[in-house]
């Protein structure tokens, strides 16, 4: 079959945050036991381009994704979901990117890849919740982005997505090459299909180093960083007030009384 | 900066790799390695016991620094009214500049939107950089990046700050790829290291399980965009005047690569959140989506608003616009009623620095007691009428 709009998603894997803990003693970060996840808004965007590509199967998906050797087993569940290709750009002098060294790093690989005519990324990811390295993945390939994207409709060239604002959402036309970024309300994710999965362990995944995306080791990673991490803590925690006491009728007056006090009423 | 491990002092203890909150570093024959998960965070260097990892300094700056000076404000405006997050901006932007002893400017973008650099003055502007240009009515993003990636080049901010809302968040990472600097998202926190003068910029990550100070030492200007409801607003101090700064703005054809075809907005009115007193806010315990109504009753006798977890806005009980939270908005009301809401760490990172909180809950163990300063035990239907009435007993005494 002819292969007609190259669609391609950035995905992250990273640590489900939800069941991330604090250990109360030490006031530090329990992850033992933490699985490691598809970013949920990157589920979306590969949702958005899968939605496509049911509509017109001449579609390829790719997914690319920065990260250490075990972001493949993300891959492979990409792949399970229906993408064609997938990409992991893992390197050693990629380690500890801030998100202008990630996106630098993306952008030389989907150069690499060609002729992509839509990008989706997630709106951010749960580990970092910078929601930066979408906007600045375009701006590195010099296409347009739209961030915050809840519905999209693709016409040929021509792209129309509504834009999601604190208040509403705009509606905004563009035109492909272009990246988008998907936020939850976008789509409802797809399940890996059995018939994919035993289809994903036929594909391969294509690894690349610096030197096959053209960056030398001073382009990437944490020397290719201008914010740098100077401190890290878990946050003081409040502290337990009062739990109050009695009947529901005598802690309802000493509420009141309370707000009172506080000039609340 | 990154981490290092010093092979002869590593025992191979473990301690590192169980601290390391990006699972970076395993463990390859008894010794520690660091691997390309690391971020140079730190924590690692604090868990040896052994002193066996340390911080590398990091790269030289190619620019210099000392060019850059004075504090920018994004003067985000929408349907030419300022974003209520500007006046956090200039006032956490003017003691930043005070520290420095720099000055306080706004850059403003918009179409006929010169009544409001007026305002800027009052709120403390020194300076507004004005961009004033049809195309740049709405918000967009090649449209604002150019403009005021071309006053950047000119005028050399040191420090930029923007609002972390739908639009600073599109804009911020844009312009720093421009400017080739760094960005730090989503700041609660900014301080001037009292030495050099730069600025620490503090934000929570891993869904407000950690928080992170975040540096940019050797890259110019220094940006942030900064959580809306979170700093100080500034005082309006009426018939303040500054200087206004005239920015060129032409377009070249096709510069401006999308176009606002619409703009829809709720009809319900945006819940005005990060202004309210008293928030009544309520999560899954609530049972069923009419479970607001009650919270509506009592959120009017205290002359407050409601609010929400977000259980309640994914499964379709109420918009979006209400949900508190990491992902939602954070507040910072005298009072945070919190009813039925278990007090996950992403709910209680939107609102946790309220002054008062209370909450209730059937549970006993529900970690939102853990941050509040009142806490009742008891189902949400039986003591929020208890309370109402209560409320009632005491305007009819004041009556008599
Ligand atoms: C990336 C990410 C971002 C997130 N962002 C946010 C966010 O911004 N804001 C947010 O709120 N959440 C957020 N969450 C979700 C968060 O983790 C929790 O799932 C959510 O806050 C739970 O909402 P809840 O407390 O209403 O529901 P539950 O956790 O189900 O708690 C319901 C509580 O009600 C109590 N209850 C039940 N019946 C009654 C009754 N009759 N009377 C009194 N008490 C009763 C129960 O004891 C329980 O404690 C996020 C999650 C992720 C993964
Ligand atoms: N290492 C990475 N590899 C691939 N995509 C990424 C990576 N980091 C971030 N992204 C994409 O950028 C989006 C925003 O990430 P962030 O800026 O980290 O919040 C994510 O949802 C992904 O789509």
């Amino acid at each position: 079959m002819e292969i007609g709009m190259k669609v391609l998603v950035c995905v992250k894997q990273v640590p489900d945050t939800n069941e991330v803990k604090i250990d109360p003693v030490k006031g530090t970060l329990i992850r033992e036991g933490v699985p490691s996840i598809l970013n949920p808004d990157d589920a979306n965007a590969l949702e958005a381009a899968l939605a496509l590509k049911d509509k017109d199967p001449s579609i390829h998906i790719s997914v690319i994704t920065m990260g250490p050797p075990q972001a493949s087993v993300m891959l492979r569940e990409c792949l399970s979901m229906g993408a064609d290709a997938a990409y992991l750009l893992s390197d050693r002098a990629f380690g500890g990117a801030d998100t202008c060294a990630t996106s630098t790093t993306l952008a030389a690989g989907i150069k690499k890849i060609g002729d992509v005519d839509i990008i989706f990324a997630g709106r951010q990811a749960i580990d970092g919740d910078t929601a930066q390295v979408g906007p600045q993945t375009a701006q590195r390939l010099d296409i347009p982005v739209i961030t915050y994207v809840q519905d999209v409709q693709v016409n040929g060239d021509a792209v129309t997505v509504q834009r999601q604002l604190e208040d509403g959402y705009e509606v905004i036309e563009v035109k492909t090459p272009c990246l988008l970024t998907a936020v939850k309300e976008l789509n409802e994710p797809r399940y890996m299909s059995i018939y994919n999965i035993v289809d994903a362990y036929k594909k391969d995944i294509t690894v690349w180093t610096h030197k096959d995306v053209g960056l030398s080791p001073e382009e990437c990673g944490l020397s290719a960083s201008p914010t740098q991490v100077w401190r890290s803590f878990t946050p003081p925690t409040k502290g337990k007030g009062e739990m109050l006491k009695g009947t529901v009728k005598e802690m309802a007056a000493e509420v009141v009384a309370k707000l009172k006090e506080k000039h609340a009423i | 900066m990154g981490v290092r491990v010093i092979n002869d002092k590593c025992k191979g203890c473990t301690k590192c790799v169980k601290s390391c909150p990006f699972d970076a570093i395993t463990m390859v024959n008894r010794l520690a390695v660091i691997g390309s998960a690391c971020t140079g965070c730190g924590v690692c260097v604090e868990a040896c016991p052994f002193d066996a990892i340390e911080k590398t300094e990091g790269q030289e700056s190619k620019i210099d620094i000392r060019d850059y000076k004075g504090v920018w404000v994004f003067a985000e405006q929408r349907e030419g009214r300022l974003m209520p997050v500007v006046t956090e901006l200039l006032g956490e932007g003017r003691k930043l500049a005070a520290e420095i002893g720099t000055e306080l400017c706004a850059v403003l973008c918009g179409d006929k939107v010169e009544d409001l650099v007026e305002e800027l003055y009052t709120y403390g502007a020194d300076k507004v950089y004005l961009a004033d240009h049809p195309e740049l009515k709405n918000y967009r993003t090649d449209a604002y990046t150019k403009v005021i990636y071309e006053a950047i080049t000119e005028y050399r901010p040191e420090i930029i700050l923007l609002g972390a809302t739908h639009i600073g968040r599109d804009l911020g990472p844009c312009l720093a790829v421009r400017c080739g600097t760094g960005l730090t998202a989503d700041c609660t926190k900014l301080e001037i290291d009292p030495e050099d003068k730069k600025i620490k910029q503090t934000r929570p990550a891993f869904g407000g399980n950690l928080m992170a100070t975040i540096v940019c030492p050797n890259h110019r200007p220094q940006m942030s965009t900064v959580r809306p409801g979170v700093m100080e607003k500034a005082k309006q101090e009426p018939g303040r005047k500054g200087e206004c700064i005239k920015l060129p703005v032409e377009f070249k054809e096709n510069e401006i690569r999308t176009k606002v075809v619409e703009i829809v907005k709720k009809a319900t009115e945006m819940a005005s959140l990060t202004e309210a007193e008293v928030i009544v806010s309520g999560g899954r315990g609530l049972g069923t989506p009419e479970g607001f109504e009650l919270l509506k009753q009592l959120a009017e006798k205290l002359g407050g608003t409601v609010a929400s977890s977000r259980a309640c806005v994914d499964s379709g009980w109420i918009d979006h616009s209400y949900q508190v939270g990491q992902t939602g908005t954070t507040v910072k009301p005298r009072i945070y009623i919190a009813c039925g809401i278990s007090g996950a760490i992403q709910h209680l990172a939107g609102m946790q620095s309220s002054d008062y909180i209370i909450a209730i809950n059937k549970n006993e163990n529900a970690p939102i007691f853990e941050v509040a300063d009142y806490g009742i035990v008891g189902d949400l239907y039986q003591v929020i009428p208890a309370i109402m009435e209560e409320l009632d007993n005491i305007a009819d005494k004041n009556k008599i």
